[in-house]
């Protein structure tokens, strides 16, 4: 019995080599350049982003199948597979990798410091240890911040609320992003002398309730950019309704589904604009190391009308 | 063969946590769910000491400490408060959340540029996977050592005697409700000691790391078994490792074939009910043989 466990093991392995040398050989076209793409989660702005990242390629010229190949993996926010699919990205000899969200950003990082990385959908590259400056990046790696002008939406939602005497942020405690713009928020709205009330959550199942509790205390609610608020706009926006409460998220797909505005990042762009980056390096005109952090430069007013006209709000006045 | 050494080089770190699984699963027979936080414990703990300035080697010791404490408390609410082992484990899994989450001070805590043990030999020039395949190795062998010494010891027989028969070991003068806390306690304090090297090999502390942390433990000790049946005590914790591997292996296949980003889950779990179920199909397999 254990010599056939022993052998069915070993043509386990016979298999894994197979595997492992059929791919091999078939990528050893030189004149292609390889592309890797390691996303972090499922999430309809990282996937907007990749998506941009994939079109500027394309309008710059390089297209896959043709004279490069684009490897899209994506770890649905499991680390293990996160560090296999990191060693799988730099094992290949990819050119450029792509990272979408800080901890695919990390990871590969760790496995490489000879491939060019470029980022993008990470808020803060200095204090994640990615880059020594967003200046000067001075390793292998760059990208784009998705960083979103906080000063402007919680200017824009005390613009709404000119009396307002108490602002409400609510975020989920354990969403790393999150922390740092509710922190952000906090200061740039007590500087205008109004006060502040966090509730934070740590899973949809809590928001319904949370939130609740905080529409009854304050007179407008900013929201940063948090996946697990992103998930439950819906929830939040019936409850707003109710209160007559104007909400200001950090995104602009927030806004759309529930919240009353923002000033909000496009994905798609911030994706082209981390592709324009990826080309400049495809070209060999520049190393990620004197390449730039870019900050998303396209920023649009986003009103939900339908939500405006609820709260008793002329959406026109909202700027 | 990049996913076979990229298996065994993380098959090794995994299978510290597998043997701490192992420790509660098999020789107390509890199913014991603080492993799935007490291995971001380790991995928080190690990475804001690391990033305080601590030394790595004694970070990833605190690391250790801290999951010998959250056995600790796991064990007291199992065997003093009466609480089942199942719950006693999702009560303090629950509560760890927050106190990691206090230990990072954030969600993640990046070790990019940052002394670890894998820095160390990077340094000397190996890539980041021949360093945690040197460090899986160096460290899993220890833990097969000292615990190899320590069921040896009176505690030990009487830790194995009590997860065989707890009725028959108390009649025998032995203080079950202790045994199985140094259980719980040197089986998440093995399960830290791996997250807190998991974290110095992914490069970062994640609050999130922990998530189905148990199932690849299980799934390990699993494996190993259905490979092989009845060997002793010392023999099982070397196919634990074997185990493990092979569970990266399947799962490093899987992603090589490339399956779809969204069916990954699915994929992962179909190849752990095959695995979970094995048994039984080789029990029958066996059955119709004779």
């Amino acid at each position: 019995m254990k010599k056939k466990m022993l052998s069915s093991l070993v043509g386990l392995a016979a298999v894994g080599l197979l595997v492992g040398c059929g791919n091999n050989s078939a990528e050893t076209d030189s004149s292609v350049q390889r592309i890797g793409i390691l996303q972090y989660m499922e999430h309809k702005s990282l996937d907007k982003a990749r998506e941009g990242f994939i079109a500027e390629l394309k309008d710059e010229g390089y297209e896959d199948g043709k004279n490069i190949k684009i490897d899209s993996l994506n770890s649905q926010g499991d680390q293990a597979n996160l560090k296999s699919m990191s060693e799988k990205l730099v094992k290949e000899k990819s050119n450029v990798i792509l990272t979408i969200a800080t901890p695919a950003a990390i990871s590969v990082a760790t496995e490489t410091t000879d491939i060019p990385i470029i980022f993008t959908a990470v808020t803060d590259a200095v204090s994640a240890g990615l880059v020594d400056s967003n200046e000067k990046p001075g390793k292998n790696i760059t990208g784009t911040s998705d960083m979103v002008p906080i000063d402007k939406q919680t200017n824009l939602l005390l613009s709404i609320v000119p009396d307002a005497k108490a602002i409400g942020i609510i975020y989920n405690s354990s969403e790393e992003n999150s922390v740092i713009q509710a922190k952000l928020a906090k200061e740039a709205i007590e500087k205008k002398g109004v006060k502040v009330k966090e509730s934070t959550v740590t899973s949809t199942n809590d928001v319904q309730q949370v939130m609740t509790a905080l529409a009854g205390e304050v007179d407008g609610v900013y929201i940063p950019t948090d996946n697990t608020l992103a998930n439950t706009m819906e929830t939040v926006g019936e409850i707003a309704r109710n209160k007559k409460l104007p909400i200001v998220t950090g995104s602009a797909e927030d806004v759309k589904v529930g919240a009353l505005a923002t000033y909000g990042l496009d994905y798609e762009k911030l994706g082209r604009q981390t592709g324009k980056l990826a080309v400049k390096i495809l070209k060999g005109e520049a190393k990620p190391a004197d390449l730039a952090v870019d900050m998303p430069t396209d920023l649009d007013l986003v009103v939900n009308e339908d939500m405006a006209k609820a709260l008793g709000i002329d959406p026109s006045t909202i700027k | 063969m990049d996913i076979i050494i990229s298996s065994v080089s993380q098959g090794f770190l995994w299978s510290i946590m597998a043997i701490g699984v192992y420790l509660t699963y098999r020789i107390l027979d509890v199913a014991d769910l603080t492993a799935e936080a007490s291995f971001p414990l380790g991995a928080a703990i190690s990475a804001s000491q690391i990033v305080s300035g601590t030394s790595p080697l004694i970070a990833t010791i605190m690391g250790l400490v801290g999951g010998l404490l959250a056995g600790l408390v796991s064990g007291l609410l199992h065997t003093k408060l009466k609480i089942p082992a199942l719950l006693a484990g999702i009560l303090t899994m629950t509560g760890l959340y927050s106190v990691n989450l206090r230990i990072m001070g954030q969600a993640n805590v990046s070790l990019l540029g940052k002394k670890t043990i894998m820095r160390f030999f990077n340094d000397l020039g190996m890539t980041n996977q021949i360093a945690t395949l040197i460090v899986g190795v160096i460290a899993s062998l220890i833990v097969i050592l000292f615990l190899f010494l320590f069921f040896r010891t009176a505690i030990g027989l009487a830790i194995h005697a009590t997860g065989d028969n707890n009725a028959m070991s108390e009649a025998n003068g032995i203080n079950t409700d202790n045994m199985k806390i140094i259980g719980y306690m040197i089986s998440n304090g093995l399960i830290a000691l791996s997250g807190a090297l998991m974290a110095q090999s992914n490069g970062y502390a994640d609050i999130s790391m922990g998530i189905g942390t148990i199932v690849i433990g299980l799934a390990s000790v699993i494996i190993s078994e259905v490979l092989f049946k009845d060997v002793s005590f010392v023999k099982r914790l070397f196919l634990i490792i074997l185990g493990s591997i092979i569970y990266r292996f399947i799962i490093s296949l899987v992603l090589y074939l490339g399956v779809a980003p969204t069916d990954l889950k699915l994929f992962s779990a179909i190849v752990l009910t095959i695995c979970l179920s094995s048994p039984l199909i080789k029990n029958k397999l066996n059955r119709k043989k004779k």
